[in-house]
C-alpha cells in the first residue's frame, strides 16, 4: 500500500498495521429459483417437480388461498367482514411453508399467510371469524400449538425464539417457523430475536415475506441493505433469498432448511421475494402511493400462472382439472363462509371468560354487568 | 373561519406550525405520500418536502428515541405512531428518557417533542387497534398527556403541544375523527394545556370525561336536560398533569360527580380524579363518586366492542343513581 506523503512522520508500527490489514469476514447471499415466469426450468429441478400429485397439491393450496382472499375482500366490501388483509400474489410462500412443515412444528404467522395456516389445518371459518371480530377465530381446532396471527409487526419473532428454546430444552426434533414482512425486518424485535437464535443455536426458521411494500413504505426506504437475507449473516445465521413466486423453489428450500435446522439446531432465514398485488388491507388504497404500472409489471410473475404453465408444459395438468379444482375450492369456501355467517356471536360476558384461568372475585361484578349488555347486531 | 373535522384540525395545526417554525418536523410510518393511515398528515410532504415530513422504517422504538435526540438539539419533532397499539416499544424511550432528560441534566437538555397516536375503540378496527391505555402514560412523571375531543381543541391543543418545551403524548380519539365538523378560527392561537375545559355549565351534577366519550357524555347531558337535570360537563383534555382546581370547583358547586372513560376501570385516570376529589372535595360531596368505564378486560374484537364501550345510557343511569343518593 502506498504511504501517502505527509508532514506527520509515521512510525514503523503504524505502517505495519495498515499494511497487514486483512479481510476477516465476507458473505454471499444466494438467490434460488427453479422456474422462470413462463414456467420453464432455469436450474435443475428436484424430484418434487416430476411428481404431478405433489405439484397439484401445491397448486390447490394456492388456488384455495387466492379464491378465499377474493371472497373475503368481497365480504368486507359488502359489510359482512371487518378490515381484511389479502395475500393476493403471495400465495406461494405460505403454500411452501405449510407443505414443508411437519404437523408438530409450530407456526408463528403474520396476517398474510393464510396458505400456510390452511395447510396447518386452520379453517377458513376460523380466519373469517378472526377478521369478523370474533376471538374464537384464534382458537384453532388443529395445530393447537400454533400461534394466532400477530398484528404488532415482528413481535412474533421473539415468541418463535422462545418456542424454539422449549424444543431444544426438551430435545425435540421440532422447528418454530416464524413469518414476518419486509417492514418487520426494521424492528428491534427482529434483530434481537435473530441474535439470540444465532448465539444459542435455536431451531427456528425465519421467513421474510418481502412483498416490497410496508403499507406505503417501499422496500428501498426500509433498509439500505442489498438483501434482507443478509441481516441473518450479522447474527451468525445462514440467510438466503428465494424467488417467492416460485413455489417449487420455495418448497425445496423450505424442506432443506427445516431438515437442516432439525438436524443441527441451527436457525436459518429465508427471504422470499414477492410482490403485494393488492392493497395493504381493505382499509388501504395503494393507488395513493404506488403507480399502477408497477403493479401491472408484476402480473407476469404470478406464482399460480407459473406453476400452471409448468404443469401444462409437462402434461400434468389440463383445463378440465383446472375447472374441477376451481369448483371444489369455491364449494369449500362457500361452506366456510356459510359456517362463518351462521356462527352466533359470543355472549358479552365471554369477554371475561378467558382472561384468567379462574376469574378473580374482583371481576365478578363487572362480568355480571356485562351479561346485561346488548350487542348491536 | 374554516370548517373542519377533528383529523382535519390536526392536519391544519401541523401545516400551520410547520410553516411558522422551521424546527417542526413530522415523522412516522406512512406519514408522507400516504398522508398517514387516517390522513392526519395529508399533503404535508408535498408542502414541506421529504426531510421535514419523514416516512420512517417500521421502527417504533427508534421513532420515539430519535425524537428525543432531535428535541435535545432544539428541533420540535412531531412523531406519529400509527395506532396506540404499536406505541409500546416507545415507552422505554418515553419513560426512561423523554420524561427525565430535563431532570437528569438539571435543565441543560430538554425534550420538546410530541408523540401523536390515534386511540380508542368503536370503529370496528382489527385486533390491537382499539385500546385506550392513556393511564399508562398519565402515570409517567415529567410528560404531558393531552387528548382533544373537538376540532377546535385538536387544533389549539396540538399547537400548544408542539410549542410546549416538554414532551407531550397527544392521543387522538379516532372514533370522533370525522364525526362532526366545526367552524374554527385558524389564527395560530394555541389553547392552554394543563387546564380542563368546562363544556357545559350545570348545577346538579358534574360529568367528567375526555376523548371520544366527551361526545357520548354531551349527548347524555342533553337527554338529562330534557328531564330537568342540569349536568356540568368537563373535558379533562390534559390528563397529566391534572387540573384538579377546575374539577374541584365544579364538584363544590354540584356536590355530585360521575367520571366517564372508555379505558379499563382499574388504575384508570378516573381513579386519580376520584382520589383527588376524595382528598380535597369530600366535604362537598353529596353522593359517592361514580365511574362509568370500560371493563377490566382485554378490549374485545369488534363483534363485542359495543358491549365493552361505555355508552350514553350508562352515563344517564349513573347520573340518576348519584342524584338519587341521599
Ligand atoms: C409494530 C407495528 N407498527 C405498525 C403497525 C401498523 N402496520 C400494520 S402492517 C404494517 C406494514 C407491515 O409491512 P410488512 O412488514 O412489510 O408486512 P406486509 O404488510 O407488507 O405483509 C404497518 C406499519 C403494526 N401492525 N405493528
Ligand atoms: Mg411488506
Amino acid at each position: 500500500m502506498a504511504v501517502h506523503k505527509t508532514t506527520i512522520k509515521l512510525t514503523k508500527a503504524h505502517r505495519i498495521r495498515s499494511d497487514t490489514s486483512e479481510s476477516v469476514a465476507r458473505f454471499e447471499i444466494h438467490y434460488h429459483r427453479c422456474l422462470n415466469a413462463e414456467g420453464l426450468p432455469v436450474y435443475s429441478l428436484s424430484e418434487v417437480a416430476s411428481d404431478p400429485e405433489r405439484l397439484a397439491r401445491l397448486y390447490r393450496a394456492m388456488m384455495l388461498t387466492r379464491l378465499f382472499d377474493t371472497k373475503a375482500v368481497a365480504l368486507q366490501r359488502t359489510g359482512q367482514l371487518g378490515t381484511y388483509a389479502s395475500s393476493m400474489g403471495q400465495e406461494a410462500i405460505g403454500t411452501a411453508i405449510g407443505t414443508a412443515m411437519r404437523p408438530d412444528d409450530v407456526l408463528l404467522p403474520t396476517y398474510r399467510e393464510y396458505a400456510a395456516q390452511f395447510l396447518r389445518g386452520v379453517s377458513m371459518t376460523e380466519i373469517l371469524l378472526y377478521w369478523g371480530g370474533d376471538e374464537r377465530g384464534m382458537n384453532y381446532q388443529q395445530s393447537r400449538e400454533d400461534f394466532p396471527i400477530s398484528v404488532p409487526v415482528a413481535s412474533q419473532t421473539a415468541h418463535a425464539v422462545g418456542v424454539a428454546y422449549a424444543f431444544k430444552y426438551r430435545k425435540q426434533p421440532r422447528v418454530a417457523v416464524c413469518i414476518l414482512g419486509d417492514g418487520g425486518t426494521s424492528k428491534g424485535d427482529f434483530y434481537e430475536s435473530l441474535n439470540i437464535a444465532g448465539v444459542w443455536k435455536l431451531p427456528v426458521l425465519f421467513v421474510v415475506n418481502n412483498n416490497r411494500w410496508a403499507i406505503s413504505v417501499a422496500r428501498e426506504q426500509q433498509t439500505a441493505a442489498t438483501t434482507l437475507a443478509q441481516k441473518a449473516i450479522a447474527a451468525g445465521i445462514r440467510g438466503e433469498q428465494v424467488d417467492g413466486n416460485d413455489v417449487i423453489a420455495l418448497y425445496d428450500r423450505m424442506r432443506l432448511a427445516l431438515a437442516r435446522i432439525r438436524d443441527t439446531h441451527e436457525p436459518m432465514l429465508i427471504e422470499a421475494l414477492t410482490y403485494r398485488m393488492c392493497d395493504h388491507t381493505t382499509a388501504d388504497d395503494a393507488s395513493r402511493y404506488r403507480p399502477d404500472e408497477e403493479v401491472e409489471a408484476q402480473r407476469v410473475y404470478d406464482p399460480m400462472h407459473r406453476l400452471k404453465r409448468y404443469m401444462l408444459n409437462n402434461g400434468y395438468w389440463d383445463e378440465h382439472k383446472e375447472q374441477q379444482l376451481n369448483k371444489a375450492c369455491i364449494d369449500e369456501i362457500e361452506a366456510a363462509v356459510k359456517a362463518y355467517l351462521e356462527t352466533p356471536p359470543q355472549s358479552p360476558q365471554s369477554m371475561f371468560d378467558y382472561l384468567y384461568e379462574d376469574l378473580p372475585d374482583a371481576l365478578k361484578v363487572q362480568r355480571a354487568h356485562a351479561a346485561g349488555r346488548k350487542r348491536d347486531d | 373561519m374554516t370548517e373542519v373535522n377533528l383529523v382535519e384540525a390536526v392536519n391544519l395545526a401541523l401545516a400551520q406550525e410547520m410553516a411558522a417554525d422551521d424546527d417542526v418536523l413530522v415523522m412516522g410510518e406512512d406519514v408522507g405520500i400516504n398522508g398517514g393511515v387516517f390522513r392526519a398528515t395529508i399533503n404535508l410532504q408535498k408542502q414541506f418536502g421529504t426531510t421535514r415530513v419523514v416516512d420512517t422504517p417500521l421502527s417504533e422504538a427508534v421513532i420515539g428515541g430519535m425524537a428525543i435526540g432531535m428535541a435535545a438539539q432544539g428541533m420540535k419533532p412531531v412523531a406519529e405512531i400509527q395506532f396506540m397499539g404499536f406505541i409500546y416499544p416507545t415507552i422505554d424511550q418515553i419513560l426512561n428518557h423523554a420524561s427525565r432528560l430535563r431532570n437528569r441534566t438539571r435543565g441543560r437538555l430538554s425534550c420538546p417533542m410530541v408523540l401523536r397516536a390515534p386511540f380508542g375503540g368503536g370503529i370496528h378496527a382489527p385486533e390491537h387497534h382499539s385500546e385506550s391505555t392513556e393511564a399508562m402514560f398519565a402515570h409517567i412523571p415529567g410528560i404531558r398527556v393531552v387528548i382533544p375531543s373537538s376540532p377546535a381543541r385538536a387544533y389549539g391543543l396540538l399547537l400548544a403541544a408542539i410549542r410546549d418545551p416538554d414532551p407531550v403524548v397527544f392521543l387522538e380519539p379516532k372514533r370522533i375523527y370525522r364525526i362532526a365538523k366545526q367552524e374554527i378560527e385558524a389564527s395560530g392561537e394555541a389553547l392552554p394545556l394543563d387546564t380542563c375545559f368546562v363544556l357545559r355549565e350545570g348545577s346538579d351534577i358534574t360529568l367528567i370525561t375526555w376523548g371520544a366519550m366527551t361526545h357520548d357524555t354531551l349527548q347524555a347531558a342533553d337527554a338529562l336536560t330534557e328531564e330537568g337535570i342540569h349536568a356540568e360537563v368537563i373535558d379533562v383534555a390534559t390528563l397529566k398533569p391534572l387540573d384538579m382546581t377546575t374539577i374541584l370547583e365544579s364538584v363544590a358547586k354540584t356536590g355530585r360527580c360521575v367520571i366517564v372513560h372508555e379505558a379499563a376501570r382499574s388504575g384508570g385516570v378516573g381513579a386519580e380524579i376520584a382520589a383527588g376529589i376524595g382528598e380535597k372535595g369530600l366535604l362537598h360531596l353529596l353522593a359517592p363518586v361514580e365511574r362509568v368505564t370500560g371493563y377490566d378486560t382485554v378490549m374485545p374484537l369488534y363483534r363485542l366492542e359495543q358491549c365493552y364501550m361505555p355508552d350514553k345510557q350508562q352515563i344517564i343511569e349513573a347520573t340518576k343513581k348519584t342524584l338519587e343518593f341521599v
